[in-house]
Protein backbone atom coordinates (compact mmCIF):
# COMPACT_ATOMS: atom_id res chain seq x y z
CA UNK A 1 0.00 0.00 0.00
CA UNK A 2 1.79 3.10 -1.04
CA UNK A 3 -1.02 5.31 -0.61
CA UNK A 4 -0.40 8.22 1.49
CA UNK A 5 -2.68 8.98 4.82
CA UNK A 6 -5.40 11.56 5.45
CA UNK A 7 -3.40 12.35 8.57
CA UNK A 8 0.67 13.21 6.89
CA UNK A 9 2.14 13.02 9.96
CA UNK A 10 1.24 9.50 10.26
CA UNK A 11 3.60 9.19 7.16
CA UNK A 12 6.60 11.02 8.24
CA UNK A 13 6.52 8.82 11.21
CA UNK A 14 6.07 5.90 9.42
CA UNK A 15 9.10 7.10 7.10
CA UNK A 16 11.47 8.11 9.87
CA UNK A 17 10.92 4.15 11.32
CA UNK A 18 12.24 3.08 8.11
CA UNK A 19 14.91 5.55 8.28
CA UNK A 20 15.91 4.04 11.85
CA UNK A 21 15.67 0.64 10.48
CA UNK A 22 17.97 1.09 7.77
CA UNK A 23 20.34 3.06 9.46
CA UNK A 24 20.74 0.35 12.17
CA UNK A 25 20.95 -2.14 9.55
CA UNK A 26 23.67 -0.65 7.50
CA UNK A 27 25.86 0.01 10.77
CA UNK A 28 25.76 -3.53 11.76
CA UNK A 29 26.38 -4.75 8.25
CA UNK A 30 29.14 -2.45 8.30
CA UNK A 31 30.25 -3.41 11.43
CA UNK A 32 29.38 -7.29 10.99
CA UNK A 33 31.80 -7.47 7.99
CA UNK A 34 34.31 -5.49 9.73
CA UNK A 35 34.36 -7.92 12.77
CA UNK A 36 34.94 -10.50 10.06
CA UNK A 37 37.97 -9.19 8.34
CA UNK A 38 39.26 -8.17 11.95
CA UNK A 39 39.61 -11.02 13.08
CA UNK A 40 41.10 -12.86 9.65
CA UNK A 41 43.68 -9.69 9.55
CA UNK A 42 44.30 -10.13 13.64
CA UNK A 43 44.11 -6.60 13.15
CA UNK A 44 43.43 -5.49 17.31
CA UNK A 45 42.78 -1.67 16.50
CA UNK A 46 40.21 -2.56 13.92
CA UNK A 47 38.46 -4.71 16.39
CA UNK A 48 38.04 -1.91 18.92
CA UNK A 49 36.68 0.53 17.11
CA UNK A 50 33.56 -2.09 15.86
CA UNK A 51 33.32 -2.16 20.06
CA UNK A 52 33.07 1.06 20.54
CA UNK A 53 30.68 1.53 17.31
CA UNK A 54 28.03 -0.83 19.10
CA UNK A 55 26.77 2.13 21.07
CA UNK A 56 24.87 4.05 18.41
CA UNK A 57 23.44 0.66 17.37
CA UNK A 58 21.68 0.49 20.75
CA UNK A 59 20.30 4.39 20.65
CA UNK A 60 18.55 4.08 17.48
CA UNK A 61 17.45 0.82 18.98
CA UNK A 62 15.82 2.84 22.05
CA UNK A 63 14.65 5.49 19.55
CA UNK A 64 12.84 3.05 17.70
CA UNK A 65 11.28 1.86 20.47
CA UNK A 66 9.93 4.92 21.38
CA UNK A 67 8.46 6.16 18.20
CA UNK A 68 7.04 2.64 17.94
CA UNK A 69 5.24 3.20 21.46
CA UNK A 70 4.15 7.27 20.54
CA UNK A 71 2.86 5.90 16.72
CA UNK A 72 0.56 3.22 18.93
CA UNK A 73 -0.51 5.15 21.80
CA UNK A 74 -1.34 8.31 19.55
CA UNK A 75 -2.22 6.59 16.21
CA UNK A 76 -3.73 3.51 17.33
CA UNK A 77 -2.69 2.01 14.10
CA UNK A 78 -4.56 -1.08 12.15
CA UNK A 79 -3.77 -3.88 9.61
CA UNK A 80 -0.60 -2.96 7.56
CA UNK A 81 0.17 -0.17 9.62
CA UNK A 82 -0.35 -2.32 13.08
CA UNK A 83 2.02 -4.88 11.30
CA UNK A 84 4.16 -2.49 10.56
CA UNK A 85 4.74 -1.59 14.20
CA UNK A 86 5.46 -5.19 15.80
CA UNK A 87 7.52 -6.33 12.76
CA UNK A 88 9.36 -2.91 13.38
CA UNK A 89 10.14 -3.51 17.02
CA UNK A 90 10.88 -7.15 16.27
CA UNK A 91 13.26 -6.53 13.46
CA UNK A 92 15.11 -3.93 15.42
CA UNK A 93 15.74 -6.06 18.44
CA UNK A 94 17.11 -8.65 15.95
CA UNK A 95 19.48 -5.76 14.68
CA UNK A 96 20.48 -4.98 17.62
CA UNK A 97 21.08 -8.42 18.59
CA UNK A 98 23.18 -9.11 15.25
CA UNK A 99 25.28 -5.90 16.70
CA UNK A 100 26.26 -7.39 20.15
CA UNK A 101 27.26 -10.56 18.13
CA UNK A 102 29.40 -8.80 16.03
CA UNK A 103 31.20 -6.39 19.19
CA UNK A 104 31.51 -10.16 20.63
CA UNK A 105 33.70 -11.35 17.55
CA UNK A 106 35.70 -7.97 17.85
CA UNK A 107 36.50 -8.83 21.32
CA UNK A 108 37.49 -12.45 20.28
CA UNK A 109 39.90 -10.90 17.84
CA UNK A 110 41.51 -8.99 20.95
CA UNK A 111 42.42 -12.48 22.20
CA UNK A 112 42.58 -14.60 18.95
CA UNK A 113 45.38 -12.09 17.98
CA UNK A 114 47.78 -12.86 21.04
CA UNK A 115 47.04 -17.23 20.09
CA UNK A 116 49.01 -18.74 17.02
CA UNK A 117 46.96 -18.64 13.86
CA UNK A 118 45.28 -21.67 12.58
CA UNK A 119 43.73 -22.43 9.34
CA UNK A 120 40.40 -22.75 10.65
CA UNK A 121 40.09 -19.14 10.89
CA UNK A 122 39.62 -19.13 6.84
CA UNK A 123 36.78 -21.12 7.03
CA UNK A 124 35.36 -19.48 9.89
CA UNK A 125 35.32 -16.23 7.77
CA UNK A 126 33.63 -18.07 4.67
CA UNK A 127 30.96 -18.85 7.31
CA UNK A 128 30.89 -14.98 8.13
CA UNK A 129 30.86 -14.00 4.16
CA UNK A 130 27.91 -16.35 3.83
CA UNK A 131 25.84 -15.00 6.71
CA UNK A 132 26.62 -11.24 5.80
CA UNK A 133 25.40 -12.19 2.19
CA UNK A 134 21.83 -13.02 4.11
CA UNK A 135 22.11 -10.18 6.26
CA UNK A 136 21.78 -8.17 3.07
CA UNK A 137 19.24 -9.69 1.27
CA UNK A 138 17.15 -9.61 4.84
CA UNK A 139 17.73 -5.99 4.84
CA UNK A 140 17.10 -5.28 1.19
CA UNK A 141 14.14 -7.67 1.45
CA UNK A 142 12.86 -5.53 4.16
CA UNK A 143 13.22 -2.09 2.54
CA UNK A 144 11.63 -3.66 -0.66
CA UNK A 145 8.98 -5.07 1.23
CA UNK A 146 9.87 -8.28 -0.74
CA UNK A 147 8.53 -11.19 0.58
CA UNK A 148 9.81 -13.81 -1.78
CA UNK A 149 12.80 -12.99 -1.16
CA UNK A 150 12.63 -13.03 2.90
CA UNK A 151 11.53 -16.42 2.03
CA UNK A 152 14.85 -17.46 0.40
CA UNK A 153 16.66 -15.73 3.23
CA UNK A 154 14.94 -18.15 6.09
CA UNK A 155 15.75 -21.16 3.43
CA UNK A 156 19.31 -20.05 3.40
CA UNK A 157 20.36 -20.33 7.03
CA UNK A 158 19.74 -23.81 6.65
CA UNK A 159 23.03 -23.64 4.75
CA UNK A 160 24.38 -21.46 7.19
CA UNK A 161 23.74 -24.27 10.34
CA UNK A 162 25.48 -26.76 7.75
CA UNK A 163 28.50 -24.98 7.18
CA UNK A 164 28.61 -24.11 11.27
CA UNK A 165 28.46 -27.71 11.79
CA UNK A 166 31.32 -29.08 9.69
CA UNK A 167 33.51 -26.06 10.81
CA UNK A 168 32.70 -27.74 14.41
CA UNK A 169 34.03 -30.89 13.34
CA UNK A 170 37.21 -29.01 11.50
CA UNK A 171 38.12 -27.37 14.74
CA UNK A 172 37.80 -30.32 16.97
CA UNK A 173 40.12 -32.34 14.58
CA UNK A 174 42.63 -29.53 15.02
CA UNK A 175 42.50 -29.48 18.53
CA UNK A 176 43.13 -33.15 18.54
CA UNK A 177 46.23 -33.14 16.53
CA UNK A 178 48.09 -30.16 18.48
CA UNK A 179 47.24 -29.42 21.78
CA UNK A 180 48.47 -25.88 21.28
CA UNK A 181 45.62 -25.27 18.63
CA UNK A 182 43.35 -25.37 21.66
CA UNK A 183 42.98 -21.66 22.81
CA UNK A 184 43.08 -20.57 19.14
CA UNK A 185 40.13 -22.81 18.23
CA UNK A 186 38.17 -22.30 21.44
CA UNK A 187 38.38 -18.79 20.76
CA UNK A 188 37.07 -19.70 17.15
CA UNK A 189 34.67 -21.81 17.80
CA UNK A 190 32.76 -19.13 20.27
CA UNK A 191 33.23 -16.73 16.79
CA UNK A 192 31.67 -19.21 15.03
CA UNK A 193 28.54 -19.45 17.51
CA UNK A 194 27.86 -16.01 17.28
CA UNK A 195 27.91 -16.30 13.62
CA UNK A 196 25.46 -18.85 13.52
CA UNK A 197 23.34 -17.03 16.46
CA UNK A 198 23.47 -13.91 13.81
CA UNK A 199 21.86 -15.91 11.06
CA UNK A 200 19.41 -16.96 13.47
CA UNK A 201 18.46 -13.67 14.17
CA UNK A 202 18.62 -12.94 10.46
CA UNK A 203 15.70 -15.00 10.00
CA UNK A 204 13.56 -13.60 12.42
CA UNK A 205 14.18 -10.12 10.19
CA UNK A 206 13.02 -12.41 7.16
CA UNK A 207 10.03 -13.93 9.07
CA UNK A 208 8.75 -10.25 10.31
CA UNK A 209 9.57 -9.25 6.90
CA UNK A 210 6.66 -11.79 5.60
CA UNK A 211 4.48 -10.98 8.32
CA UNK A 212 4.77 -7.39 7.72
CA UNK A 213 4.09 -7.77 3.72
CA UNK A 214 1.34 -10.15 3.72
CA UNK A 215 -0.26 -10.62 7.60
CA UNK A 216 1.21 -14.59 7.33
CA UNK A 217 3.54 -15.78 10.21
CA UNK A 218 5.63 -18.47 8.74
CA UNK A 219 4.87 -21.67 10.66
CA UNK A 220 6.47 -24.54 8.86
CA UNK A 221 9.85 -25.40 11.22
CA UNK A 222 12.32 -24.35 9.04
CA UNK A 223 15.02 -27.40 8.32
CA UNK A 224 17.40 -26.56 11.43
CA UNK A 225 21.65 -27.14 9.86
CA UNK A 226 23.30 -27.21 13.26
CA UNK A 227 23.87 -30.52 14.84
CA UNK A 228 27.27 -29.58 16.96
CA UNK A 229 24.67 -30.12 19.98
CA UNK A 230 25.21 -34.53 18.79
CA UNK A 231 28.91 -33.81 17.49
CA UNK A 232 31.32 -35.68 19.29
CA UNK A 233 35.00 -36.25 18.97
CA UNK A 234 35.96 -39.85 18.07
CA UNK A 235 39.44 -40.58 19.54
CA UNK A 236 40.25 -44.10 18.67
CA UNK A 237 40.77 -46.18 21.57
CA UNK A 238 44.58 -47.28 20.03
CA UNK A 239 45.79 -43.84 20.26
CA UNK A 240 44.94 -43.40 24.39
CA UNK A 241 47.45 -46.40 25.28
CA UNK B 1 -27.68 -19.98 0.43
CA UNK B 2 -26.46 -20.30 -3.12
CA UNK B 3 -25.69 -16.82 -3.32
CA UNK B 4 -23.26 -16.92 -0.85
CA UNK B 5 -21.28 -19.53 -2.11
CA UNK B 6 -21.64 -17.63 -5.60
CA UNK B 7 -21.46 -14.15 -5.04
CA UNK B 8 -21.97 -12.08 -7.78
CA UNK B 9 -19.18 -10.08 -8.73
CA UNK B 10 -19.67 -6.34 -8.66
CA UNK B 11 -18.57 -3.71 -10.78
CA UNK B 12 -15.52 -3.49 -8.71
CA UNK B 13 -14.47 -7.01 -7.84
CA UNK B 14 -16.33 -9.46 -5.86
CA UNK B 15 -16.81 -9.59 -2.52
CA UNK B 16 -14.16 -10.85 -0.44
CA UNK B 17 -15.81 -13.19 2.21
CA UNK B 18 -13.67 -14.75 5.73
CA UNK B 19 -16.58 -14.61 8.32
CA UNK B 20 -16.07 -16.33 11.19
CA UNK B 21 -19.00 -19.11 11.65
CA UNK B 22 -20.85 -18.85 14.96
CA UNK B 23 -22.13 -22.47 15.14
CA UNK B 24 -25.50 -21.46 15.44
CA UNK B 25 -26.85 -21.16 12.15
CA UNK B 26 -27.47 -17.54 10.78
CA UNK B 27 -29.70 -15.31 11.52
CA UNK B 28 -30.01 -12.50 8.91
CA UNK B 29 -29.28 -13.69 4.80
CA UNK B 30 -28.90 -10.92 2.37
CA UNK B 31 -29.07 -12.30 -1.15
CA UNK B 32 -28.12 -10.17 -3.65
CA UNK B 33 -29.85 -6.85 -1.99
CA UNK B 34 -30.10 -3.97 -3.86
CA UNK B 35 -31.97 -0.67 -2.72
CA UNK B 36 -32.61 2.66 -4.67
CA UNK B 37 -34.18 6.26 -3.42
CA UNK B 38 -35.81 6.90 -6.36
CA UNK B 39 -32.87 7.15 -9.19
CA UNK B 40 -30.46 6.90 -6.85
CA UNK B 41 -28.92 3.33 -5.88
CA UNK B 42 -27.91 2.97 -2.65
CA UNK B 43 -27.11 -0.54 -1.93
CA UNK B 44 -25.83 -2.91 -4.84
CA UNK B 45 -25.83 -6.40 -4.76
CA UNK B 46 -25.31 -6.88 -0.76
CA UNK B 47 -24.86 -10.60 0.05
CA UNK B 48 -24.02 -11.54 3.07
CA UNK B 49 -25.13 -13.83 6.18
CA UNK B 50 -24.94 -12.45 10.31
CA UNK B 51 -24.33 -15.26 12.01
CA UNK B 52 -26.49 -16.08 15.12
CA UNK B 53 -25.32 -15.29 18.28
CA UNK B 54 -22.31 -13.18 17.04
CA UNK B 55 -21.60 -9.31 16.93
CA UNK B 56 -21.63 -7.90 13.80
CA UNK B 57 -20.10 -4.56 12.46
CA UNK B 58 -21.04 -2.74 9.51
CA UNK B 59 -18.41 -0.01 8.97
CA UNK B 60 -17.12 2.41 5.87
CA UNK B 61 -17.28 5.90 5.46
CA UNK B 62 -20.25 8.50 5.18
CA UNK B 63 -22.55 7.40 2.50
CA UNK B 64 -21.67 3.71 2.19
CA UNK B 65 -24.97 2.15 2.83
CA UNK B 66 -24.04 1.20 5.96
CA UNK B 67 -27.20 2.23 7.59
CA UNK B 68 -29.29 2.13 4.79
CA UNK B 69 -28.83 -1.56 5.09
CA UNK B 70 -29.15 -1.74 8.60
CA UNK B 71 -32.70 -0.08 8.13
CA UNK B 72 -33.55 -1.82 5.74
CA UNK B 73 -32.88 -4.94 7.84
CA UNK B 74 -36.31 -3.42 9.60
CA UNK B 75 -37.61 -2.02 6.89
CA UNK B 76 -37.51 1.02 8.74
CA UNK B 77 -36.74 2.45 4.77
CA UNK B 78 -40.62 1.40 3.72
CA UNK B 79 -41.70 4.85 4.44
CA UNK B 80 -39.37 7.07 2.03
CA UNK B 81 -40.58 8.20 -1.41
CA UNK B 82 -39.58 6.25 -4.17
CA UNK B 83 -38.24 3.52 -2.12
CA UNK B 84 -37.28 0.67 -4.32
CA UNK B 85 -35.85 -3.10 -3.60
CA UNK B 86 -34.60 -6.15 -5.70
CA UNK B 87 -33.07 -8.79 -4.31
CA UNK B 88 -34.41 -10.28 -0.84
CA UNK B 89 -32.91 -10.19 3.04
CA UNK B 90 -34.45 -13.30 4.76
CA UNK B 91 -34.89 -13.64 8.34
CA UNK B 92 -35.35 -17.45 9.15
CA UNK B 93 -35.07 -18.44 5.03
CA UNK B 94 -38.27 -15.90 4.70
CA UNK B 95 -38.07 -12.98 2.67
CA UNK B 96 -39.02 -9.54 4.35
CA UNK B 97 -39.62 -7.83 1.51
CA UNK B 98 -42.58 -10.65 0.24
CA UNK B 99 -45.47 -9.12 0.21
CA UNK B 100 -47.20 -11.00 2.95
CA UNK B 101 -45.03 -9.90 5.22
CA UNK B 102 -46.20 -8.38 8.85
CA UNK B 103 -43.83 -5.79 9.13
CA UNK B 104 -45.10 -4.57 12.67
CA UNK B 105 -44.07 -8.40 13.65
CA UNK B 106 -41.09 -8.29 12.26
CA UNK B 107 -40.04 -5.10 13.77
CA UNK B 108 -40.92 -6.56 17.22
CA UNK B 109 -37.91 -8.92 16.26
CA UNK B 110 -35.83 -6.27 15.21
CA UNK B 111 -34.37 -4.46 18.25
CA UNK B 112 -33.68 -1.33 17.45
CA UNK B 113 -30.94 1.62 19.17
CA UNK B 114 -30.05 4.49 17.47
CA UNK B 115 -27.40 7.42 17.46
CA UNK B 116 -29.23 9.90 19.82
CA UNK B 117 -30.61 8.23 23.67
CA UNK B 118 -34.31 8.37 22.56
CA UNK B 119 -36.52 7.87 26.25
CA UNK B 120 -40.08 8.97 26.08
CA UNK B 121 -41.20 11.52 28.16
CA UNK B 122 -42.05 8.95 30.58
CA UNK B 123 -40.81 7.17 34.15
CA UNK B 124 -37.90 5.06 33.26
CA UNK B 125 -39.80 2.11 33.67
CA UNK B 126 -42.59 3.03 31.65
CA UNK B 127 -40.04 3.24 29.26
CA UNK B 128 -38.95 0.07 29.21
CA UNK B 129 -42.06 -1.85 29.90
CA UNK B 130 -43.75 0.59 26.52
CA UNK B 131 -43.09 -2.37 23.99
CA UNK B 132 -45.44 -4.55 26.28
CA UNK B 133 -48.02 -2.25 27.02
CA UNK B 134 -48.37 -1.18 23.15
CA UNK B 135 -49.17 -4.99 23.05
CA UNK B 136 -51.96 -5.05 25.62
CA UNK B 137 -49.83 -6.64 28.18
CA UNK B 138 -51.72 -5.92 31.53
CA UNK B 139 -50.03 -8.52 33.81
CA UNK B 140 -48.26 -6.13 36.51
CA UNK B 141 -46.65 -8.94 37.71
CA UNK B 142 -45.28 -9.74 34.28
CA UNK B 143 -44.37 -5.91 33.47
CA UNK B 144 -42.59 -5.81 36.76
CA UNK B 145 -40.56 -9.00 36.14
CA UNK B 146 -39.85 -7.81 32.58
CA UNK B 147 -39.15 -4.11 33.68
CA UNK B 148 -36.16 -6.22 36.07
CA UNK B 149 -35.04 -8.72 33.73
CA UNK B 150 -34.21 -6.21 30.81
CA UNK B 151 -33.08 -3.36 32.93
CA UNK B 152 -30.72 -5.79 34.70
CA UNK B 153 -29.66 -7.07 31.17
CA UNK B 154 -29.00 -3.34 29.95
CA UNK B 155 -26.39 -3.02 33.22
CA UNK B 156 -28.76 -0.33 34.48
CA UNK B 157 -30.97 -2.14 37.11
CA UNK B 158 -28.57 -1.10 39.94
CA UNK B 159 -28.51 2.41 39.24
CA UNK B 160 -32.44 3.18 38.96
CA UNK B 161 -33.85 0.38 40.69
CA UNK B 162 -35.11 3.14 43.69
CA UNK B 163 -36.01 5.57 41.40
CA UNK B 164 -38.18 3.92 38.65
CA UNK B 165 -40.95 6.11 38.70
CA UNK B 166 -38.48 8.79 37.63
CA UNK B 167 -38.93 10.72 34.54
CA UNK B 168 -36.51 8.90 32.10
CA UNK B 169 -34.86 12.17 30.64
CA UNK B 170 -33.34 12.74 33.78
CA UNK B 171 -31.08 10.09 33.47
CA UNK B 172 -27.33 10.49 32.05
CA UNK B 173 -26.94 10.13 28.37
CA UNK B 174 -25.00 7.08 29.02
CA UNK B 175 -27.75 6.00 30.93
CA UNK B 176 -30.85 6.80 28.51
CA UNK B 177 -29.09 4.97 25.78
CA UNK B 178 -28.99 1.87 28.24
CA UNK B 179 -32.26 2.63 29.02
CA UNK B 180 -33.01 2.87 25.20
CA UNK B 181 -31.40 -1.08 25.07
CA UNK B 182 -33.48 -2.11 27.82
CA UNK B 183 -36.50 -0.90 25.97
CA UNK B 184 -35.24 -2.34 22.50
CA UNK B 185 -34.79 -5.64 24.91
CA UNK B 186 -37.58 -5.76 26.80
CA UNK B 187 -39.73 -7.26 23.63
CA UNK B 188 -37.26 -10.32 23.75
CA UNK B 189 -36.07 -9.16 19.99
CA UNK B 190 -34.23 -11.64 17.89
CA UNK B 191 -31.86 -9.46 16.79
CA UNK B 192 -30.37 -5.91 17.78
CA UNK B 193 -29.77 -3.25 15.47
CA UNK B 194 -27.68 -0.63 16.38
CA UNK B 195 -27.00 2.22 14.35
CA UNK B 196 -23.72 4.36 15.97
CA UNK B 197 -25.05 3.85 19.46
CA UNK B 198 -22.19 5.33 21.26
CA UNK B 199 -21.93 8.32 18.83
CA UNK B 200 -22.98 11.12 21.59
CA UNK B 201 -21.89 9.29 24.65
CA UNK B 202 -18.43 10.01 26.56
CA UNK B 203 -15.60 7.66 26.63
CA UNK B 204 -16.26 6.27 30.06
CA UNK B 205 -20.54 5.71 29.14
CA UNK B 206 -18.97 4.58 25.62
CA UNK B 207 -17.12 1.52 27.81
CA UNK B 208 -20.15 0.88 29.72
CA UNK B 209 -22.00 0.04 26.52
CA UNK B 210 -19.61 -2.13 25.01
CA UNK B 211 -19.43 -3.95 28.12
CA UNK B 212 -23.14 -4.33 27.54
CA UNK B 213 -22.84 -5.39 23.94
CA UNK B 214 -20.25 -8.23 25.00
CA UNK B 215 -22.78 -9.57 27.86
CA UNK B 216 -25.85 -9.64 25.55
CA UNK B 217 -23.78 -11.35 22.40
CA UNK B 218 -24.66 -14.67 24.01
CA UNK B 219 -28.42 -13.52 23.92
CA UNK B 220 -28.65 -11.85 20.98
CA UNK B 221 -27.47 -11.33 17.58
CA UNK B 222 -26.40 -7.70 17.18
CA UNK B 223 -25.59 -5.69 14.38
CA UNK B 224 -23.51 -2.68 15.20
CA UNK B 225 -23.08 0.29 12.74
CA UNK B 226 -20.10 2.32 13.94
CA UNK B 227 -17.90 5.04 12.72
CA UNK B 228 -15.29 4.15 15.49
CA UNK B 229 -13.00 1.52 13.85
CA UNK B 230 -11.48 0.80 17.38
CA UNK B 231 -15.18 0.59 18.48
CA UNK B 232 -15.65 -2.61 16.10
CA UNK B 233 -12.77 -3.97 16.35
CA UNK B 234 -13.23 -4.13 20.33
CA UNK B 235 -16.51 -5.73 20.07
CA UNK B 236 -17.13 -7.57 17.09
CA UNK B 237 -16.71 -10.55 15.84
CA UNK B 238 -17.51 -9.99 11.97
CA UNK B 239 -17.42 -6.76 10.30
CA UNK B 240 -18.70 -5.96 7.19
CA UNK B 241 -16.83 -3.30 4.84
CA UNK B 242 -18.79 -1.29 2.72
CA UNK B 243 -17.88 1.21 0.20
CA UNK B 244 -20.39 3.14 -2.44
CA UNK B 245 -23.11 0.84 -1.60
CA UNK B 246 -21.37 -2.20 -1.88
CA UNK B 247 -20.37 -4.83 0.28
CA UNK B 248 -16.36 -5.21 -0.12
CA UNK B 249 -14.99 -7.22 2.60
CA UNK B 250 -17.09 -9.44 5.32
CA UNK B 251 -14.68 -11.39 7.47
CA UNK B 252 -13.72 -12.43 10.87
CA UNK B 253 -12.83 -9.00 12.70
CA UNK B 254 -9.35 -10.21 13.60
CA UNK B 255 -8.05 -11.01 10.16
CA UNK B 256 -9.79 -7.34 9.24
CA UNK B 257 -8.09 -5.73 11.68
CA UNK B 258 -4.61 -7.02 11.10
CA UNK B 259 -4.30 -8.17 7.57
CA UNK B 260 -7.71 -7.22 5.23
CA UNK B 261 -7.35 -9.10 2.14
CA UNK B 262 -8.70 -6.55 0.31
CA UNK B 263 -6.91 -3.01 -0.44
CA UNK B 264 -9.76 -1.11 -0.03
CA UNK B 265 -10.44 -2.06 2.88
CA UNK B 266 -7.27 -1.94 4.12
CA UNK B 267 -6.81 1.84 2.61
CA UNK B 268 -10.28 3.05 4.91
CA UNK B 269 -9.02 1.18 8.45
CA UNK B 270 -5.86 3.01 8.41
CA UNK B 271 -6.70 6.16 7.38
CA UNK B 272 -5.81 6.57 3.84
CA UNK B 273 -9.00 7.34 2.08
CA UNK B 274 -12.59 7.80 2.98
Amino acid sequence: MTTEHIVKAFDQDLRRLDTIIAEMGGLVETQFAAAIEAMLQRDVERAEQIIAADERVDELEKELDRSVIKLIALRQPMADDLRMMIAALRIGGAIERIGDYARNIAKRTLALAQAPPVAPAQTVARLGELVLEMLRNALDAYLARDAAMAYDVRRSDHDADAMYTSLFRELLTYMMEDPRNITSCTHLMFAAKNVERIGDHITTIAENVIYLVSGDVPENKRPKGDETSTVVASIPTADRR
Amino acid sequence: MNALSSAPEALSGPTVYHPRAGGQGHNLESDRFNLWYGATQALFDVTFAVERGLVTALIGPSGCGKSTLLRAINRMNDLIDGLKVSGEIRVDSRNIYSSDTDVIALRKRMGMVFQKPNPFPMSIVENVIYPLRVDGVRDRRLLAETAERALTDAALWDEVKDRLQDNALGLSGGQQQRLCIARAIAGEPDVLLMDEPCSALDPIATARIEELIDELREQYTIVLVTHNMQQAARVSDNTAFMYLGRLIEYGETEAIFTAPRDTRTQGYITGRFG
